[in-house]
């Protein structure tokens, strides 16, 4: 699962058919600093969400499994959650390297 | 299964119903020194895991499904376990 950020709508008058009324939305990837991660996609919005709202997005057979009637779509990137807050530690606050040897963290 | 340290939380109060009622956890992999970081990502709290924690990460969808307990969960990361202790090798 990852964040995105909405950047404006797709419309596609002719798709495959169980696709019917779905909400096709251009976002941007980001990272956890809401930094751009790559290039722009297209996800099925199912939480209604608008331009610029930042959201959390699910991939691959989970995001046509968010859909709610048809589950069997053609779907890879759905958006999930429409985030509210969301607070992130700096990244020199946790060291995320693998010592060798024996690590206690508790 | 990766190992992760959450950096983050994550509100939503409008989500999808698989997702309701429980924490978004922000994980950052855990890396050999020397490797380059991986990217972040976003994860389901089972296992009641907060900020500064080492965790257990699935990253796989029918693992999800199973520990949520629904077949049709649209969920991919769920920590599943917090890291007490690691013993890595020393040998090359």
């Amino acid at each position: 699962m990852l964040f995105g950020r909405v950047r404006g709508t797709a419309v596609a008058s002719v798709k495959y058919q169980d696709m019917t009324g779905m909400k096709l939305l251009i976002i941007e990837p980001l990272n956890k600093h809401l930094e751009p991660t790559g290039p722009l996609q297209v996800a099925v919005d199912v939480v209604q969400a608008g331009p610029g709202d930042l959201c959390v997005m699910v991939r691959s057979r989970e995001a046509a499994l968010a859909m709610d009637i048809h589950t069997f779509v053609p779907v890879d990137l759905a958006l999930i959650g429409i985030v509210d807050e969301l607070v992130v530690q700096p990244d020199d606050q946790f060291d995320v390297t693998l010592k060798k040897g024996s690590v206690k963290y508790t | 299964m990766i190992l992760g340290k959450v950096t983050g939380t994550v509100v939503t109060t409008i989500s999808h119903p698989h997702y309701k009622n429980r924490r978004m956890l922000v994980v950052q992999p855990l890396t050999l020194p020397g490797d380059p970081p991986e990217g972040d990502f976003v994860a389901l709290d089972n296992s009641q895991a907060g900020i500064g924690d080492t965790v257990l990460v699935n990253r796989e969808g029918n693992g999800a499904r199973q520990i949520l307990n629904n077949p049709d969960a649209c969920v991919i990361s769920v920590i599943v376990g917090i890291v007490d202790s690691l013993y890595i090798s020393e040998l090359e």
